[in-house]
């Protein structure tokens, strides 16, 4: 048995993925999470994986699956990763039904695929409306039977405060906190991945987990890895209010034909049904013939704060729309979106089949995360062999999953994250073996005062956050945080706000100083975790909505109107491919353009210039100091978008 | 409208030290759950006498009933406390941790006995590898029915609270992880060694120690059909016995 060690933080898709593939190559693992691991955000996932089957015989392939997710990424993802990964899901999918993952089936036994945002095939496999479970339990299942067989040690209930960098600044270890009897030690490896998940919580409620608080990444962040695309948030256009949690409602809904509406007059006050169907404003149907109420995430989420806000068309006039499924059948709706409809029958108390939803738009995921490498080979895939990918810019240090910035660039495409864990954490796997194989020494090796060091730090400051005996209470100081970003750095962002935010998050640094610490003892206790945590949201925060300020464009996610290039409504991409095949020839013939398409085609073209970069954080004295990196669009030639 | 809400918790410092009750009341907002309440104390942790006392320790993670971490008895039953809503909860609202684990603070309780569980009865797939192998088996849609249910399992143990058969000091596996068995007993390739897990059954702490008092599968919030699950393992268990009288 190979005597070196990897440390997997995090037993999500991702770090469960990874954990069973290094295994599955001899490696020994230990796995260390904040709870359960079967317990871990990923359950959560609800619609489905892409993978471009095509078993519906509409000529889908994972060519048009790779130009479908870059474009819905505004083309800020680097490319051969997103081709090496739709490469790689129908296998993916394969994998996780030989793994016993109870797919949803067609009459005749094959596995059944359903629509999704941004894509106009059926690409979506699906386990009834817990897709995410389904995939996370036959990972945590195969992980268990690594356990059982030695190959894997679990430390659940334990939690990652850093990583220990020796004098080359290489990552040997990790600083691992034991959240039952309060001991902070260093654990050795000979590389450490973060597969620790998304930051929602830095934004307070929203359709994440308890455990989202991007506080492993932030840390490393910290120790100086770079941090890519932060202000990259997606906002997911349909969730349930709720006062701990906003509960989502899956885009299947959409996909399996909700259709989303408001009343065409202005505060209607009639119940749903007795609004007659012409009364009814399906808006993305009309705006959106093509796409429908499937358009992107990022596009779905700006037209209903339209709709609500400027056209002022909200149910009961406030930021709320339906999304209507009452013309399904019960037995169709049970089958095929049954827990999703039950989740919102138990928080509401209203039934999905005999009335519309009302659903309103909620921060859901990062596109942005800790920078990772990769090696892209000749033709534009990757080399799994290569130790470079999803390594941080600290050697050593690896990241996967949501903590990781590189594969949805402006805005997600539902249904690819869980691709997305899963792919990253298979598919770095030899890597990670090859680079621990090759260290020019071995952990064991290593002075011990390295690791002694590290770990009195880390004791000294949860000593110091124990003896806080401020004002602030730590967890009301993090629900008016999180008020102050969804109110300023959401779906539509104003540079003033932007500004007035970041002043606003100092003043929050300087209140944490005051904090109290308000549980002292020993044994079990989650507060001076959660201070720890809360400035590492802090610091988040500011790497989002600075990141976001500098962003002077409208890509994606990021929507800043007075940057909108105005696409004319008749523009074809195509037209713009045209346009800078004749740029690169030397030559543009202007009259071959409509004046208005050839003007907007200049902005479109100047800004991508400018724009068409990764965002850098990196910190320098208690800020992030934001730069820019190139992004490999050498496969598919950026265009502008278009869903309509 | 009531203007306040108020809690009664069972409280605990350690597995070793004794409990105690304490009562909170806090402000009413609508639409507001028991893990809301809980977030609340935590904001402002006065008691209500007006002492200052340490946050109350729960366990939580997705808030939407499938992690199964946030499982409490609430009002004398088990439940997940994030889909319990204070607007269909008696007043006041009394709090307990599970009584079939041992306590770990508060409120959590620590069911590392049901992960044990689990590995007991192998409930894994082995494959030949990670590899690209081509598709799986084909399957009926009403196999896929039966298995999908049984796969909602989220470990969360109401089912073994609610059994008057299982115990601090005993060692039954307890209907989960039966209807895991039968789950994987029903794969196509995990089936393979459909033998060993009845083995496991029959062992003391099996499927003999089940009572069939039924009160799991009224305890269990994904409606998993439990009793359904021990029947058809008692079944393979008594074919698996006689076919060893007859081979012996
Ligand atoms: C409601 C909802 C529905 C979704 N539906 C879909 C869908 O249908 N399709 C899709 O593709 N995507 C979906 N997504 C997105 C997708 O679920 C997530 O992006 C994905 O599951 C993230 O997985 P992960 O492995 O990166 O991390 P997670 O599953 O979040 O796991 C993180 C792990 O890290 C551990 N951890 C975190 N911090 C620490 C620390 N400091 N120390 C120790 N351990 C730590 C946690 O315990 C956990 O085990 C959905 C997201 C939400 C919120
Ligand atoms: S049937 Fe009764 S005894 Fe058997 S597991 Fe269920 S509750 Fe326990
Ligand atoms: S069978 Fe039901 S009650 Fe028992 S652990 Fe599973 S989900 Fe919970
Ligand atoms: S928090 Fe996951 S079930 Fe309640």
């Amino acid at each position: 048995m190979n005597k070196r060690r990897v440390i997997v933080i995090g037993g999500g898709l991702a770090g469960l993925a990874a954990t069973m593939k290094m295994a599955e190559l001899g490696m020994s693992i230990l796995l260390v999470s904040f709870l359960p691991v079967k317990r871990s955000h990923s359950v959560c996932a609800q619609g489905g994986i892409n993978g471009a089957v095509n078993i519906k015989g509409e000529g889908d392939s994972p060519e048009i699956h790779f130009y479908d997710t870059v474009k819905g990424g505004d083309f800020l993802a680097h490319q051969p990763l997103c081709k090496d990964m739709c490469l790689h899901a129908p296998y993916i999918i394969n994998l996780m039904d030989r793994l016993g993952v109870t797919f949803n089936r067609t009459p005749e036994g094959n596995l059944d695929f359903r629509r999704f945002g941004g894509t106009l095939y059926h690409r979506t496999a699906f386990a009834g409306a817990t897709t995410g479970q389904q995939l996370l339990y036959a990972l945590d299942e195969q992980v268990r039977h690594f356990e059982v067989q030695g190959l894997v040690e679990k430390m659940e209930w334990h939690e990652y405060l850093g990583a220990v960098l020796n004098d080359d600044g290489r990552c040997v270890g990790a600083i691992i906190h034991n959240l039952r009897s309060g001991e902070i030690k260093a654990e050795k490896g000979d590389a450490v991945i973060l597969a620790t998940g998304g930051p929602g919580l830095v934004y307070g409620r929203t359709t994440n987990s308890m455990v989202c608080t991007g506080t492993a990444v932030t840390s490393a962040y910290l120790q100086g890895a770079k941090y890519g695309n932060g202000e990259f948030i997606q906002i997911h256009p349909s969730a349930i209010p709720g006062r701990d949690k906003l509960r989502l409602m899956s885009e299947s809904a959409r996909g399996e034909g909700g259709r989303v509406w408001v009343p065409r007059k202005a505060g209607d006050s009639r119940k749903p049904r007795e609004i007659p169907e012409k009364e009814r404003f399906y808006f993305l149907e009309e705006r959106y013939p093509l796409f429908g109420n499937l358009v992107p995430r990022d596009v779905g989420a700006r037209e209903i704060y339209d709709i609500c806000v400027n056209d002022k068309l909200g149910v009961h006039g406030e930021m709320k729309v339906y999304l209507d499924l009452t013309h399904h059948t019960r037995e169709f709706l049970d089958h095929r979106l049954g827990g999703i409809l039950e989740i919102y029958e138990k928080f509401t108390g209203v039934d999905p089949h005999e009335e519309p939803m009302e659903i309103f738009p909620a921060v859901h995921y990062s596109m942005g995360g800790i920078w990772t490498d990769y090696t892209r080979t000749e033709d534009g895939l990757i080399d799994h062999q290569s130790p470079n990918n999803q390594m941080t810019s600290i050697t050593g240090l690896y990241a996967a999953g949501e903590a990781d910035y590189q594969y949805h660039g402006g805005n997600r495409l539902g249904a690819n994250s869980l691709l997305s864990c899963i792919y990253t954490g298979l598919m770095m796997s030899p890597g990670v073996i090859n680079y621990v194989n090759n260290v020019p020494e071995s952990v064991e090796d290593v002075a011990e005062n390295v690791f002694a060091d590290a770990t009195r730090q880390w004791q000294e400051k949860f000593s110091e956050i124990k003896g806080m005996s401020g004002k602030e209470n730590p967890y009301a100081l993090h629900r008016e945080m999180a008020e102050e970003m969804i109110s300023n750095v959401l779906i539509v962002r104003d540079n003033s706000k932007l500004k007035s935010t970041l002043d606003k998050i100092d003043e929050f640094e300087s209140r944490w100083k005051n904090i109290k610490c308000v549980d002292t003892t020993d044994w079990s206790n989650p507060v001076p975790s959660f201070i720890n945590q809360l400035w590492n949201m802090i610091q988040l925060s500011k790497i989002i909505t600075k990141g976001a300020l500098l962003r002077d464009e409208f890509r994606g996610s990021h929507y800043k109107p007075e940057f909108d290039l105005s696409q004319p409504s008749d523009f074809k991409p195509e037209t713009y491919l045209e346009f800078e095949k004749q740029k690169e020839a030397g030559i543009v013939k202007e009259n071959a353009f409509e004046p208005e398409h050839l003007a907007y085609m200049k902005r479109f073209s100047v800004n991508n210039k400018k724009w068409l970069k990764t965002t850098i954080a990196t910190y320098k004295e208690g800020r992030p100091e934001i730069s820019y990196e190139e992004v490999d669009t050498s496969l598919i030639a950026p265009r502008p978008r278009k869903y309509d | 409208m009531p203007d306040t809400v108020t809690l009664k918790i069972k409280r605990q410092d350690s597995e070793t030290s004794d409990s105690y009750w304490e009562t909170f009341t806090i402000p009413y907002i609508p639409r507001s759950n028991v893990i809301s309440c809980l977030m609340d104390i935590q904001a402002n942790p006065v008691n209500a006498k007006g002492e200052e006392v340490t946050p109350v320790v729960w366990e939580s993670n997705c808030l939407e009933e499938v992690c199964g971490a946030c499982t409490m008895v609430i009002n004398g039953k088990v439940h997940q406390s994030c889909s319990a809503l204070v607007d269909q909860l008696e007043k006041p609202i009394s709090l307990e941790p599970m009584s079939k684990f041992p306590v770990v603070r508060d409120l959590a309780v620590d069911r590392a006995r049901m992960f044990g569980a689990l590995k007991k009865v192998q409930a894994w797939v082995t494959a030949d590898g990670y590899h690209d192998l081509g598709p799986g088996e084909r399957e009926s849609t009403s196999h896929q029915e039966v298995a999908y249910k049984l796969s909602e399992c989220m470990t969360c143990g109401c089912c073994v609270e609610a059994c008057p058969q299982y115990s601090l000091s005993n060692n039954f596996l307890g209907a989960a992880a039966i209807s895991q068995s039968r789950l994987f007993n029903m794969h196509p390739t995990a089936k393979n060694i459909a033998d060993e897990r009845l083995d496991t059954l029959m062992q003391k702490g099996g499927i003999a120690d089940c009572g069939n008092a039924q009160n799991c599968v009224e305890a269990c919030p994904k409606s998993i059909p439990l009793t359904e699950s021990i029947a058809e393992m008692g079944r393979q268990v008594s074919g698996k016995f006689w076919r060893n009288i007859f081979q012996a």
